[in-house]
């Protein structure tokens, strides 16, 4: 190959007929973008959950109050569900919506584009199959947490206003609740619970739905669910073990599920939201290392997908 | 420097070959036209150039290995497929906003400016504009691409005669400013004639034909012979014999001219003509003779 003295003119020449780069950072804050445009789906299927649950949450503290006829207050213990349950609720409903948008972004992350030929588009840009497939990443394991978070708090404050609204005159200690309420403490919950599950610890189940998308052929959903399955089968008959779904029920429960979700008492929470205790699971490391593993083999694969 | 510069090119999927070892040196501002029947390995042979998909042999475009510096080569190379490729769901502002974003030779203004001579509006979608447009939305952007390689792979495809027209015009008055290099893969042979300053058959992976347009018109020549001339025509060995409307019609290679002219009247063969000529077997009379 005569390549070193192909190309050294050749890039001297395209160096200094214009500005050549266009920074690696700002690619990937295009590439993002595009994400979003193109996936909506991504800040409006959190919103509008939202939006739903707060108008169930609006019913049913009508009918708290219609029930109580401003027999207030009640037991203390009561007066704390009012909120705290009910902001679970909502917590829950939101992530588990983002969730389930994760998984259908991430199986036709790298599906899709293929099988609508826009792949060709894309790949007529100078931007590398690696800063495509990193953007894409970004999605699950860090906009839909930030979207969940910022949802999920400004849906509880939400909660806390309306509440305070609806419930006034009724009997009930507006700022006695707003203190049951503890909105910081709830907030940094979900942000740690976030931020811990669904952006480190899901990153490996994440990048297994993008090494699928980058390689299906077709029907990326049945390739990326249908071996885990016939694994656990086959383990099941030949050795009468179930190692491998333990395996999988470990990483899909998170490595604590105590530090979950918001129970109990608030002092409870912080204690157990040291990091520390968090980031020293071996496991959660070995998840990285194996979902930088897969996005590497997605990237590669892509450069050699075409339309299908 | 040559534009593209392949040794020894070859390609197979399974058993089937798409490139048989092409050896090809394309120079700076050149339009090459790359025609071939379907299967013969054009969408393959651009592919390569493009770093869409790995080969043997070697190849360099603008002085750089495409299939490990895509990216890189993207920078000076633009890229226009048939009409499917622009995403469906991607507005006319967020494509310039995000194409602006990602290329450093992007001049968003003069893609504004064209797309000002159009019926498209900044806010529509690509699904909601007709086939003819979103060629024109994909040639705006491209061409407000300051690249020195534009590979155009039957670009036209399925559009009317006026979208047709308009995009070589505009291709040829506001793009080719003769140091840029175009290749275009086209059916539409007739279209791209006048456009055109090289010429390349392609057949089953192999380059059949590769030369100017001036050595094209210098060597080509087509008479529609008298018919009591024809066995004394035929003696010179056309490469070719067809019949139109009860005349006899014979293609030949390298011969004069003046020569000719005595046969019958001359003319240069379009290139469709030359096209089915070489594609129905090399140098073989008979073939043509059974018309």
């Amino acid at each position: 190959m005569s390549s070193a003295t192909n190309a050294m003119p050749g890039a001297m020449e395209s160096g200094g007929a214009a500005p050549v780069a266009i920074s690696w950072g700002r690619q990937f804050y295009w590439s993002v973008l595009r994400e979003i445009w193109e996936n909506r789906s991504v800040y409006l299927a959190p919103l509008i959950v939202a939006g739903l649950f707060l108008a169930g949450f609006i019913l049913n503290v009508l009918s708290v109050r219609h029930r109580t006829h401003g027999m207030w207050p009640f037991n203390p213990a009561h007066q704390h569900d009012l909120l705290a349950s009910r902001y679970e609720i909502a917590a829950a409903l939101i992530m588990g919506t983002v969730l389930i948008v994760g998984v259908f972004y991430s199986l036709d992350a790298l599906y899709g584009e293929r099988r609508d030929r826009s792949i060709l588009f894309w790949k007529s840009l100078p931007v590398s199959d690696l800063t495509v497939v990193l953007a894409k990443f970004t999605i699950p394991i860090v906009v839909l947490p930030l979207v969940a978070f910022v949802i999920t708090v400004a849906t509880q404050f939400i909660m806390l206003v309306l509440s305070s609204v609806l419930l006034a005159g009724s009997g009930v200690d507006i700022a006695r609740l707003w203190a049951e309420a503890s909105f910081i403490h709830v907030a940094v919950i979900v942000f740690y619970h976030l931020l811990t599950v669904h952006g480190l610890w899901y990153a490996p189940l994440y990048a297994w739905l993008f090494l699928v998308s980058a390689w299906a052929p077709r029907a990326p959903f049945m390739w990326a669910f249908l071996p885990p399955f016939v694994i656990c089968g086959v383990e099941k008959m030949a050795f009468d073990t179930s190692h491998f779904l333990s395996f999988l029920l470990y990483r899909l429960a998170g490595p604590d599920a105590g530090t979950a979700m918001t129970s109990g008492s608030h002092a409870d929470f912080m204690s157990q939201l040291i990091p520390v205790h968090f980031f020293a699971v071996p496991a959660l490391w070995e998840g990285v290392a194996v979902a930088a593993v897969f996005i590497a083999a997605a990237a590669r694969l892509r450069r050699y997908r075409g339309p299908i | 420097m040559a534009c593209i510069e392949a040794r020894g090119l070859r390609k197979s999927f399974g058993t089937t070959v798409a490139l048989d070892g092409i050896d090809l040196r394309i120079e700076e501002g050149r339009v090459l036209g790359l025609i071939g029947p379907n299967g013969a390995g054009k969408t393959t042979a651009l592919n390569a150039v493009l770093g869409l998909t790995p080969y043997q042999g070697e190849l360099k475009v603008l002085g750089r290995d495409p299939w490990n510096e895509r990216d890189v080569l993207m920078r000076d190379v633009c890229f226009i497929a048939d009409v499917a490729i622009l995403p469906r769901w991607l507005r006319v502002s967020q494509a310039l906003d995000f194409v602006a974003g990602v290329h450093p030779r992007f001049d968003r203004a003069k893609a504004e400016g064209f797309l000002a001579k159009t019926n498209i509006g900044f806010d529509t979608k690509v699904k909601q504009l007709s086939k003819g447009m979103v060629v024109q939305l994909h040639l705006a952007m491209v061409m407000a691409i300051d690249a020195r390689l534009l590979v155009l792979d039957e670009p036209t495809l399925g559009l009317d005669i006026l979208y047709r027209k308009q995009f070589y015009d505009s291709l040829l008055n506001d793009y080719f400013d003769g140091s840029r290099t175009i290749v275009v893969t086209t059916h539409q042979v007739e279209e791209v004639q006048n456009v055109l300053t090289d010429l390349m058959f392609i057949n089953r992976g192999r380059i059949v034909l590769n030369c100017s347009m001036d050595e094209f018109e210098s060597r080509y020549v087509e008479v529609t012979v008298r018919p009591e001339r024809v066995a004394e025509a035929r003696a010179l060995r056309p490469i070719y014999e067809r019949q139109a409307l009860g005349r006899v019609i014979l293609l030949f290679d390298r011969i004069d001219r003046k020569q000719l002219t005595e046969f019958g009247e001359v003319r240069t063969p379009s290139i469709a003509d030359l096209f089915v000529a070489m594609m129905s077997g090399h140098n073989d009379v008979a073939v043509g003779a059974k018309a």
